[in-house]
């Protein structure tokens, strides 16, 4: 479903006399449907970096990427928007939604973007919300205003409200409590019950063994000069 | 400048009612264009008249220039051929062309009117000119004049219909009583100078010509006889020709445009024909009114 | 897996070509070239200056370029004819001034103002007009008993609503959008951009927004294209334009913006 091969990344900074920073080459890895890959490494070693270039949101310097038989290397803008609202799901650490809009539209708006019923889109929001022990009184706020732990539980209802074929899950653990911690494993299982080809990273050792198929150092992806 | 007499010799006849016949021959041919194309405003180089703007500078230009020894003139303000305005525009013509007027309708070859047609049918063979204060229909939604001519080109005249309405949001009727636009032949949007809406339905298929003149605004328009001219309105709020719901005090007559005249100070009024040729000749014929002087008394 | 497969619309809707317009020796815009999918939302941002009204003026019809091409839904729109390309104006394609005084009528009221473009294209029954004004003012959260006000008694955002309310009535399937948040607090930017996401997305609309505000592409556009001097310098899907920025003005326009 995911397939990286030779890879490469580097940052160039124009404002800074145009420092060439390298920060990956000739990553190459593989997520099959149903598999999870956990990419592990130190802080800094491109981790995110990694997952970021699969979401289409760095650009490539060389390489391949095919998600779903589109090579985000390559694609049109108009490509990736629709590999994002249709195949690839991403769960990042950070949680961006327009002010004022309620929780339960958030969690929603994936399913509505898709053409889903709008009644149908709550019910399925409503049901993650409610599985990810969101009170019900939040769900017509907006949720910039909530907890760190509670944005992360919204970012993760929001990411798992479509059952995307492909799935990077940045951190999906981190600031959960057990219970939540719980029901996010859960949902991971479920996903790859049916056939989603997952990408994380996970701090979280024990979430790492229970969850992960496999894992890749990507500190093996790391150029030389800057290692 | 020479001024003619009633005589018309000479070097007098060459320089027939007033205007130079350069002057006469440049509204012509604006007159002509307007006939042409009915309903569109065509710009004129208007000169200075010896009378203020708004006194209908306009319209004496035009029958300046379309009358002829002749011609029978009749002016009337309001439907009255007795006010100040109709006077002395009718003296003006009586001494500048030496025309003769009258007071009839029926006998007028040329009628100069501000803001009324006359109650009695107009006929083959005569020409009505309108004074003509803002001849723009669309002037008072859209101030630029640049846009107003670049809608009246493509037909866009969906801004005229706003005005309508907002009559009808604000009064729940179309509440424009006089100067309601009229839409020529299918084509061109024209405001019939501020005549009361009551006389619409005459502007239509009318056998007379109808001539148009705005002095200040330097504009000519017309509606050929015969011409179509449709009120614009609403399917569910049509048209309608209104008019005080009374008969004349004077001659009775049911159907015709009335003036409301206050008689004293304890609310007393009463309401008479505007058009004041019409009131007389039914008075003659013997029509009486609510408030008609008793016989014999 | 069916329902996936029609990933995106092949056809563009606008397709421009070398786009250039210059004021005398001075460049407006040069050489742009891109094209939009139909329910795309791109933006344009740049400083002031930059050429991205003058490209918006341009494509909007409200001024003549001098060079490029121009096309929409397979028409060439420079070419046709004025009356053509004003009815497109008031039927396919919207404009949204970033002053609503430019682009409503202040002395009419809110439902004349949204029955407008209904009666330009040939509407005459009033209660339609009406009930179809009273549909609007809800979709864009203006009370229905505000119909008969006219604008000027209305808040800068309420005015801002009522402008896309009569902009979106006759159902345009290109909008254009100069600065629509500009000048209007933050609270009620935040309420109009997700009116503006709503009416994207459930319309399907393919809008051009020109802004300055990176906050404002982030949450609403697809697609960004930078502009410098008049000329494209970058464009690209919206966030990696904006997180993974390759050209030196728009790492510098990125990292200029203040952090809250």
């Amino acid at each position: 479903m995911i397939r990286i091969e030779n890879l490469s990344k580097s940052f160039i900074l124009h404002n800074q006399g145009g420092a060439v920073i390298p920060v990956m080459t000739e990553a190459s890895l593989t997520v099959s449907p149903g598999e999870c890959v956990g990419l592990t490494g130190q802080s800094g070693a491109g981790k995110s970096t990694l997952m970021r270039i699969v979401y289409g949101n760095y650009l490539a310097a060389g390489g391949s990427i095919l998600v779903g038989g589109v090579d985000v290397a390559q694609a049109a803008p108009r490509q990736i928007i629709a590999l994002r609202r249709q195949t690839l799901g991403y769960v990042s650490q950070f949680l961006r939604v327009v002010p004022r809009v309620p929780t339960l539209d958030v969690v929603a708006e994936p399913l509505l973007a898709l053409g889903v019923a709008p009644a149908a889109a709550k019910d399925r929001a409503a049901a993650l919300l409610a599985r990810l022990n969101i009170p019900q009184r939040l769900w017509s706020l907006s949720p910039t205003t909530f907890s760190g732990g509670e944005q992360q539980r919204v970012n993760i209802a929001r990411g798992f409200a479509h059952g995307y074929p492909a799935l990077l899950l940045d951190e999906p653990t981190a600031s959960l409590d057990a219970a939540n911690r719980e029901v996010v494993l859960t949902l991971i299982e479920e996903a790859k019950a049916r056939g989603a080809a997952i990408l994380g990273i996970f701090h979280d050792e024990a979430a790492r063994a229970r969850v992960c198929d496999r894992l890749v150092d990507v500190t093996g992806f790391t150029p030389r000069a800057a290692a | 400048m020479s001024e003619p007499g009633s005589g018309v010799s000479g070097a007098d006849a060459y320089n027939f009612a007033y205007l130079d016949e350069q002057t006469k021959r440049m509204i012509r041919r604006a007159l002509l264009k307007a006939l042409a194309v009915p309903g569109y405003q065509v710009p004129f180089a208007s000169r200075e008249m010896p009378m203020p703007y708004g006194w209908g500078t306009g319209g004496v230009q035009v029958t300046a220039a379309c009358l002829v020894p002749e011609d029978r003139l009749k002016v009337i303000d309001q439907g009255a051929d007795d006010t100040t305005n109709a006077v002395s525009i009718r003296k003006f013509f009586s001494r500048t062309a030496g025309v003769e007027t009258t007071e009839h309708t029926a006998e007028a070859t040329l009628i100069q009117t501000r803001h009324r047609i006359p109650e009695t049918p107009l006929r083959k063979g005569q020409i009505l000119v309108y004074q003509v204060p803002i001849p723009e229909p669309l002037r008072f939604l859209e101030p630029r004049e640049t846009e107003t001519r670049k809608m009246h080109e493509l037909e866009e005249y969906g801004l005229m219909h706003v005005k309508l309405y907002e009559d009808i949001a604000r009064h729940g009727q179309i509440a424009t009583s006089y100067a309601y636009p009229v839409k020529v032949e299918g084509r061109y949007v024209m405001d019939p100078s501020p005549i009361p809406k009551f006389d619409n339905p005459k502007l239509g298929d009318n056998p007379a010509i109808q001539l148009f003149g705005a002095g200040r605004e330097q504009r000519i328009y017309a509606l050929p006889p015969w011409t179509k001219a449709v009120s614009l309105d609403f399917d569910d709020h049509p048209f309608q020709a209104s008019k005080a719901p009374h008969d004349c005090d004077l001659c009775g007559a049911a159907h015709s445009y009335l003036d409301e005249v206050i008689t004293d100070d304890r609310g007393g009024r009463m309401f008479v024909c505007s058009d004041t040729d019409f009131c007389t000749g039914r008075q003659a014929a013997g029509h009486r009114g609510r408030l008609s002087p008793q016989e014999g008394l | 897996m069916a329902a996936l497969e029609k990933s995106y619309e092949d056809q563009a809707l606008l397709s421009v070509t070398g786009l250039t317009k210059r004021y005398g020796p001075r460049i407006g815009c040069a050489e742009v070239t891109f094209d939009l999918y139909p329910g795309e939302v791109l933006g344009i941002v740049g400083e002031s200056g930059s050429g991205k009204s003058t490209l918006l003026s341009c494509l909007a019809g409200h001024l003549r370029p001098d060079l490029g091409r121009v096309s929409y839904d397979g028409r060439d729109v420079l070419g046709m004819a004025e009356t053509e390309r004003r009815r497109l104006g008031r039927t396919d394609w919207a404009y949204v001034h970033q002053n609503p005084r430019d682009g409503l009528r202040m002395g009419v009221s809110a439902g004349g103002n949204v029955g407008e473009r209904l009666m330009a294209v040939g509407a005459r029954h009033y209660g339609d007009i009406r009930a179809k004004a009273t549909d609007w003012l809800g979709r864009v959260e203006i009370a229905a008993d505000r119909i008969d006000d006219r604008p000027s008694a209305f808040s800068g955002g309420m005015q801002q609503r009522l402008q896309i309310a009569r902009n979106l009535v006759t159902g345009p399937r290109l909008v254009f959008m100069d600065e629509p948040t500009g000048g209007l607090d933050v609270s009620v930017q935040a309420r109009l951009l997700d009116l503006l996401r709503g009416l994207v997305r459930d319309l399907g609309l393919s809008v051009i927004i020109v802004t300055h505000d990176l906050a404002v592409v982030r949450l609403l556009a697809h697609r960004l294209m930078v502009m410098k001097d008049g000329r494209v310098v970058e464009q690209g899907l919206t966030d990696q334009v904006l997180d993974d920025p390759q050209h030196a003005y728009t790492q510098l326009l990125v990292s200029s913006v203040l952090q809250v």
